[in-house]
């Protein structure tokens, strides 16, 4: 390890055995990088407040309401006209696949928007960013790092979630005297990996826009307004004017949400039961156009960072 | 290892009509206190944030380390502080270090020492928003020192600490340089660059006006004189010090002569019959020399003057 040069064991070498700074390469860096964004996003309280009221949520509008509804033989706004056969069938384990990502594109992309958000854009207004890009890491391993994170983040949120879809589908299947049938691991696979998606376009699509405003609150209403009123509004003038409806049917919002309604979120025959679950798209090309924009939310806001002049 | 730590070429930086910094070409050499000097708004930020890398230059081209600025060979060797100390607010002290520490690659036990650098270590656990203005400071300047880089940028360093403070901070820059860090400081508060600097660059409208070190910029000891009358007091000065070497002031004159030549000085207006009523030595301050530099550019009180760019 003493024969090399200083680029060579800056990477080699444990990081900071001798407590001085040492001039990374761009993997050690990003890996520096991410270790240092998890740091201070795990011990964010905002984080965790909004991965919790994710769950909150999915646990109570995928399982408690539904099953309150079944076992008193009520209906709900959501579970109006559904046989209580079907509605049981849903809350069992082997409909796991089925309804796993039922609220991801609309409350649990709003949710990772704004986690996604808050993660790029509080750093310019509390002059973080201009402090971490000074640390040593080049700017793109800077920024990789905190992509890495906020991807640790959500991949750890998709999987509390089927973690608390198993827990509680079990536990109602054994006080209804169900037995466990499990769903068959390709389903799973294929569900959790579109979740991962969907989850991880509108993440990308907040530090996007949290790049681009350089502002928490700015970027976190915009991405509210579009991702609950705009895209809504512009699918209610699509039905009128054909024109527009190109432009709807390639939108962030209706390819995640055609991706979770191939897989069957969509359970009703109208097709539009869950708020923001459709199924314009095909399961194929939704991933696809889904995983597309992923991308181009990492590359343009990568760009982005790299070249703007940092206040 | 080169003598020269920071260089810059005619660094030039525009935003829109403005132009923040004009042609500055600085040269920061290894193992000394560089103060950068001018009123607010002169261009300080601007030129420190270009030589790392946080702001792109219009035009012109600085090398910090052997490295162009931003590149990682050298931001990972410089330790900076620029306007303002900017931390995660939610966070303590030590844990805002901590993740700064992360970023470097270096132990969490650099934190330690960093933080009682600056005596900080006792409220190390208290969060960053709790911090006051002075605490904010040092905690930047604990950040910048984090893993002992060959360069330190330190905007400001002293603002908003207590004169106990102050003092502190400016030993503790005196002490990183005799430990062979080379500090490049901006400020706008004279005395102190006065006290702690070996050069400095002087800046106003965003031009490097002078550079030089403190002694030479404050140039020689003067004699000043008051006597009766004047203009014969007048001719002989000028006879005994030289026609371009007298200033006529409101009270008296100047001469630009070292003080041994007081008495004969002095012999010569008594053997003219001038009536003398002082003869004392004069340095001039930082502070004339910055007046004189700078006109009107900078006004009274330096520390208060409006920025120079934004009236034009």
């Amino acid at each position: 390890m003493s024969t090399t040069t200083t680029e060579v064991a800056a990477v080699t070498t444990a990081p900071g055995r001798t407590g001085r700074r040492t001039v990374p390469g761009p993997l050690a860096g990003m890996a520096a990088s991410a270790r240092a964004e998890l740091l201070r996003l795990r011990a964010w309280p905002a984080v965790w407040v909004m991965v919790s009221v994710w769950l909150l949520l999915n646990l109570t509008f995928t399982y408690v309401f539904n099953y309150v509804a079944y076992a008193t033989g009520s209906t709900s706004f959501a579970t109006e006209g559904v046989a209580s056969d079907s509605l049981l069938a849903e809350l069992m384990p082997s409909a796991i696949p089925q309804i796993f990502t039922g609220g991801m594109p609309m409350f649990g992309g709003a949710i990772m928007f704004i986690l996604g958000a808050l993660a790029t854009g509080s750093g310019f207004g509390w002059g973080t960013w201009k402090t971490v890009l000074t640390q040593g890491p080049g700017r793109l391993a800077a920024f990789g790092g905190t992509l890495a994170a906020v991807a640790t983040i959500v991949t750890g949120v998709v999987a509390a979630t089927l973690a608390i879809d198993v827990a509680a589908s079990v536990l109602i299947a054994s006080a209804e005297g169900q037995s466990i049938v499990w769903p068959s691991l390709g389903a799973l696979a294929e569900s959790v990996g579109a979740g991962l998606l969907i989850s991880g376009m509108w993440a990308a699509g907040g530090v996007l826009v949290g790049v681009l405003t350089r502002s928490p609150a700015l970027a976190v209403g915009l991405g509210l307004v579009w991702s609950l009123v705009v895209e809504n509004l512009l699918r209610g003038v699509g039905n009128l004017l054909s024109g527009v409806e190109y432009v709807t049917n390639v939108l962030p919002g209706t390819a995640s949400g055609s991706l979770a309604g191939a897989l069957g979120a969509a359970n009703e025959p109208d097709g539009d039961g869950t708020p923001g679950v459709l199924t314009v798209l095909d399961g194929g090309p939704a991933a696809l156009l889904t995983a597309a924009y992923l991308v181009a939310f990492v590359v343009v806001a990568a760009v982005l960072m790299r070249r703007r002049d940092v206040a | 290892m080169t003598n020269t730590i920071v260089v810059t070429d005619r660094l030039t930086k525009r935003y829109g009509e403005r132009l923040a910094v004009s042609d500055v070409s600085l040269t920061v050499r290894s193992g000394e206190v560089y103060g950068f000097l001018g009123p607010n708004g002169a261009g300080k930020t601007t030129t420190l944030r270009m030589l790392l890398g946080l702001v792109r230059p219009t035009s012109g081209s600085a090398t910090v380390l052997g490295h162009g600025p931003g590149e990682p060979g050298a931001v990972a060797r410089t330790g900076a502080l620029i306007e303002g100390p900017g931390f995660y607010p939610y966070l303590s002290g030590r844990d805002n270090l901590r993740v700064m520490a992360r970023y470097q690659r270096v132990p969490d036990r650099a934190v330690e020492s960093a933080l009682q650098r600056v005596d900080l270590a006792e409220r190390g656990d208290d969060a960053f928003k709790s911090y006051s203005l002075g605490m904010k400071q040092r905690l930047g300047v604990a950040s910048a020192l984090l893993g002992e880089p060959d360069l330190l940028v330190l905007d400001e360093p002293t603002n908003g600490l207590d004169p106990g403070g102050m003092a502190d901070m400016r030993r503790l820059i005196v002490d990183l340089a005799g430990q062979g860090q080379t500090v490049m400081l901006s400020s706008h508060l004279l005395s102190e660059v006065q006290e702690i600097c070996d050069r400095v660059g002087v800046i106003a409208g965003g031009r490097l006006l002078a550079e030089s070190t403190v002694a030479d910029l404050r140039g020689g000891s003067t004699l000043l004189v008051r006597a009766d009358p004047v203009d014969q007091a007048l001719a002989v000065a000028m006879r005994v010090a030289g026609d371009d070497a007298v200033q006529l002031l409101d009270d008296g004159l100047s001469l630009e002569l070292g003080e041994d030549w007081a008495p004969e000085l002095a012999r010569a207006l008594v053997g003219a019959g001038v009536d003398i009523r002082e003869i004392r030595p004069s340095e001039r301050s930082l502070e004339d020399v910055f007046f004189e530099m700078t006109g009107d550019a900078a006004g009274p009180g330096v520390g208060a003057a409006a920025p120079v760019e934004e009236e034009r």
